[in-house]
């Protein structure tokens, strides 16, 4: 059996990161010149991974879908980022922000990668402040912190609700920087389609010209994959429309472990859905958390009557309110992890007490807050979110309580990766949230822009230079090679069959028949039956797509339809493993929740003796089965144990 | 119930940067009006495909009014009638049952159309490249609390950051002038002490590019403060001809 090896450094965890950029190999500055680095997205990890090679004097290519590089999805990140600064001297170390990750992370991380995040994290702060991003400051002119779940800490820095829109915006000018310099050449409206694998290790990739529908080869000594996460499987979600999974699914099919799939995030605070033409979910930050608190009526007849349009939320008296979050975990109350808030929030609107017109809603509610500091504070706080709320619903929050209702978020899972960041392709490296490796099975808040930046900034720059330093006599490679014309072949091949197909569906409604069985069989609680009728699901979705699908226009133009037929093709296939890796892993831990496999009250039990592994899928081919690998988790640490927050 | 609106729409459809474009009729019957816009045009968009026809190409990404890729030409308004949001924002609510809605591109000199309402804003990037950044490099910088900055000036700086980049104030300014959006970065790094160093070199180098891609002249007229979706003030155009003056004063 194929060994999984992870290359974690030796020596204690606190060392190991000082011991690899010690030992491992660099690369001279003349050298560098000669070698391109292909990066495949502008988000965070993208961009900053693309500015900082090419700051070394990399040749770097840089791809995005959007038309510009600003655009990333990163940019919609709302509230905060962590670094364990402990500017706030209450008690914060590395060692603490590490460990809250582990167990957020429901201990199924790795821990020396999850310890390299947490002591890269401080440097991400200097940085952004050294950009010019424009953090949250106290009067005294000191940077400010705030909280977030799964944290006893106020280690969350932020830029009012728009966080990630700021240090995207930093990472962004860092590159526009290299871009002027012309040591990274942007394609914007670019899209990858495959990459190009010679004598085992990547080389290149083909990308499709949105503008003109054209496919186009590039070469690189390495590819970085920076693609982001594959949430939009469900349809409905948080991310951004063109979130996709594609560039991950395209490693996957090349021979890239794709590790833990089914641990996905449902995020507990997004605005509930309203109706059948939605094509998004809008999350409401959880720095809500610090303020708003979270209820239902304590009587059914009062949520009936809510849900009827007969009774308002302000009509229910302060002691007929179920604070169920404070009265089940009264130590972390409204600040649990999400995958803890968002299962608390579907068991009371099974149980009958949600709200709303589809009673598919929960309330949260600032008047305490309002009352205590007044509406100006919580308005400098929250402005902007009140804001988009306002212009959605159509009511006001500082009015009357939030409804919100859990939605798909985040995908903890994606491609494996080894300490280095390289995938089990060489040469082909995966970044921020495109790779599986720090969250375990469950991220806590504010520390994914903390992984996005830590990757490109701070630990891709050294690991990429000890692969790359053996690469320095592969003189670049023509793109006219076999191994380009054959991908490019094959590509090919597969959007002349989308195209063919001119069937009777358009790609979205096919997309939402898939979105609504992941969500159903595959979401917040699963089970063997409903995993098992998800993947006899997807299989006919699959066959829908592939007989019925319709796409107007041509494929050589400018043609939306076939950019989303493609990534949709990849969901389907993406839904499939999802379901299949829940199927396999028969415990709860995190976001992953088997209702077969919890305690008493509710919380989710893992099995550490027969599952603390990594699930690594390995392509086996079209139409077959794929293989699970291992890799396990070993624990020097940190002792595991069940997770508590009561 | 769901409230829902008939509506018809005037849209603009042109295959390619070089082909004549042309507007074209819709009408669209039980629109819900807590749709948004774009939800609005999705509807439109599978009726399309299910004729067998060619759906309205838009640029759209984040759906709430972050990312600035949204755009739309909207009865005379970039991102239409509402206050303070982007197209994506922009709810059914907003429009009277039976009304003609006319949807356009942006039309101006510094952003050609690429396809229907989709048009190609590559300038402003190339303006940020020009001068819009710190020049720091990664690592080697001092601790974030080395340099204390004032809460006013920092929030000041967060209110011009705030700029998504979506072009609004070009299409509603009748000389098609970027100002807004080069004041709003100008500014930005001008107030912070990281940024103040280079802040006139920055200035001269990013309207000299700004001038140099077609965009026009600024006279003041004050229409890009009134339809910019997140409110960036016109008080950032006066510190940038401060910065820019300066620039001038040391040539
Ligand atoms: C609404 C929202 C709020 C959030 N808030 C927070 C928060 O407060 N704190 C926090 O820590 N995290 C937050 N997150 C999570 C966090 O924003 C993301 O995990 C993170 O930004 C992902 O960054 P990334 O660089 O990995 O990928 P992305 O930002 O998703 O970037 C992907 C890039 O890849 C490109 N791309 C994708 N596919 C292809 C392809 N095939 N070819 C070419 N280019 C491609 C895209 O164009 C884009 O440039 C939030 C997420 C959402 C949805
Ligand atoms: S200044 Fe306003 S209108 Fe202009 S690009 Fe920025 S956000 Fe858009
Ligand atoms: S789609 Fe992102 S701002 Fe409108």
């Amino acid at each position: 059996m194929t060994q999984i090896n992870s290359k974690i450094p030796q020596g204690p965890l606190a060392q190991k990161w000082s011991n690899y950029k010690a030992s491992q190999k660099l690369v001279n500055p003349a050298n560098k010149r000669r070698l391109d680095i292909i990066v495949v997205g502008t988000g965070l990890a993208g961009a900053s991974a693309a500015a900082s090679l090419g700051e070394l004097g990399f040749n770097v290519l840089n791809f995005c879908i959007q038309d510009s590089p600003r655009r990333a999805h990163s940019i919609a990140a709302q509230g905060g980022i962590n670094a364990a600064k402990n500017y706030p001297n209450d008690g914060d170390s590395v060692f603490r922000l590490f460990y809250d990750t582990i167990k957020g992370g429901d201990y199924r991380a790795r821990e020396a990668n999850v310890y390299r995040l947490a002591e890269v994290s401080n440097s991400i702060i200097d940085q952004c402040v050294a950009q010019g991003v424009p953090f949250a400051r106290e009067y005294g002119g000191l940077l400010d912190n705030r909280s977030f779940g799964g944290a006893q800490v106020s280690r969350t820095f932020y830029a009012k609700g728009q966080t990630g829109q700021q240090l995207l915006l930093g990472a962004y000018s860092a590159l526009s920087r290299q871009i002027s310099k012309g040591s990274v050449k942007l394609h914007t409206r670019y899209e990858m389609m495959d990459i190009v694998v010679i004598d085992g290790k990547a080389r290149g990739i083909i990308a499709r010209n949105l503008r003109t529908g054209r496919l186009e080869r590039f070469f690189g000594h390495a590819v970085v994959i920076a693609t982001g996460g594959y949430g939009n499987t469900f349809f409905l979600s948080t991310n951004a429309m063109g979130s996709n999974g594609s560039a991950a699914m395209q490693c996957f099919r090349k021979g890239a472990y794709f590790a833990n799939p089914c641990y996905a995030q449902i995020h507990p605070t997004c605005i509930p859905v309203h109706g059948e033409f939605q094509s998004k979910l809008t999350l409401m930050s959880e720095s809500l958390r610090n303020d708003g608190r979270i209820w239902v009526p304590k009587k059914k007849e009062d949520a009936e009557a809510i849900r009827a349009g007969k009774m308002k939320p302000n009509q229910i008296p302060e002691d007929e309110r179920d604070y169920y979050l404070e009265r089940r975990y009264p130590t972390f109350g409204n600040l649990v992890p999400r995958d803890v808030a968002s299962r608390a929030a579907k068991e009371r609107c099974d149980a009958g007490y949600g709200v709303g017109a589809t009673g598919l809603a929960v309330y949260l509610d600032f008047s305490e807050v309002i009352n205590r500091l007044g509406r100006d504070v919580v308005e400098a706080r929250y402005g902007n979110l009140f804001q988009m709320y306002n212009k959605i619903v159509d009511e006001d929050p500082y009015e009357t309580p939030m409804m919100i209702y859990p939605a798909m978020h985040y995908t903890m899972g994606g491609i494996w990766v080894d300490y280095e960041c390289m995938t089990s392709i060489e040469g082909l490296f995966a970044i921020g949230e495109a790779n599986f490796s720090d969250h375990g099975a469950n991220r806590l808040g504010a520390s994914a822009l903390m992984q996005g930046l830590a990757d490109g900034y701070f630990v891709l720059p050294y690991t990429i230079q000890n692969y790359l330093a053996d690469e320095i006599r592969t003189p670049r490679m023509s793109t006219e090679l076999a191994e380009f014309a054959e991908t490019e072949g094959a590509v090919q091949s597969r959007i002349q069959k989308i195209m063919a197909v001119k069937g009777n569906r358009s790609v979205d409604s096919i997309h939402k028949q898939l979105g609504l069985i992941m969500w159903d069989f595959v979401g917040m609680s699963r089970t063997k039956e409903s995993l098992q009728k998800a993947l006899d699901a997807i299989i006919q979705v699959k066959h829908e797509f592939w007989t019925n699908v319709f796409i107007p226009g041509e494929s050589e133009d400018l043609n939306v339809e076939l950019e989303k037929a493609l990534r949709v093709s990849d969901f389907i296939e993406i839904g499939e493993l999802m379901a299949r890796d829940a199927l396999h892993r028969e415990e709860s831990c995190g976001g992953h929740f088997r209702l077969e496999y919890q305690t008493g009250d509710g919380e989710a039990l893992r099995d550490d003796e027969n599952f603390s592994y990594v699930a690594c899928w390995k392509y086996e081919g079209d139409g077959k089965e794929p293989s699970l690998l291992k890799e396990p988790l070993i624990y020097e640490s940190v002792h595991m144990q069940q997770r508590n927050y009561k | 119930m769901e409230k829902t609106i008939h509506i018809t729409l005037k849209i603009w459809r042109q295959k390619g940067p070089q082909a004549k474009g042309a507007f074209e009729t819709y009408q669209l019957n039980d629109i819900s009006i807590d749709s948004s816009f774009l939800e609005m045009l999705d509807i439109l968009n599978e009726r399309l495909i299910s004729e067998k026809k060619e759906p309205i190409v838009f640029d759209h990404d984040c759906r709430e009014g972050i990312c600035g890729m949204c755009s739309l030409y909207i009865n005379g308004h970039p991102h239409g009638p509402d206050e303070d949001v982007t197209t994506c924002q922009l709810h059914m609510r907003k429009f009277k049952d039976g009304e003609t809605i006319i949807v356009e591109p942006w039309r101006s000199r510094g952003f050609p159309v690429i396809k229907d309402l989709m048009v190609d804003r590559s300038a402003f990037d190339k303006i940020i490249q020009a001068g819009g950044f710190i020049s720091v490099t990664t690592g080697g910088v001092p601790d974030a609390n080395a340099i204390p900055i004032s809460k006013e000036k920092a929030d000041e700086a967060m209110d011009a950051a705030s700029c998504i980049g979506c072009g609004a104030c070009v299409a509603a300014c009748k000389n098609g002038s970027a100002m807004l959006f080069v004041a709003a970065k100008v500014s930005q790094l001008a107030l912070l002490p990281q940024g103040k160093m280079e802040a006139s070199s920055r200035a001269k180098a990013m309207v000299a590019k700004m001038d140099e891609l077609g965009f026009g002249n600024c006279t003041n007229t004050g229409a890009c403060e009134s339809e910019c979706p997140k409110n960036v003030s016109i008080s950032h155009i006066a510190r940038l001809n401060r910065e820019f003056l300066k620039a001038k004063f040391k040539d």
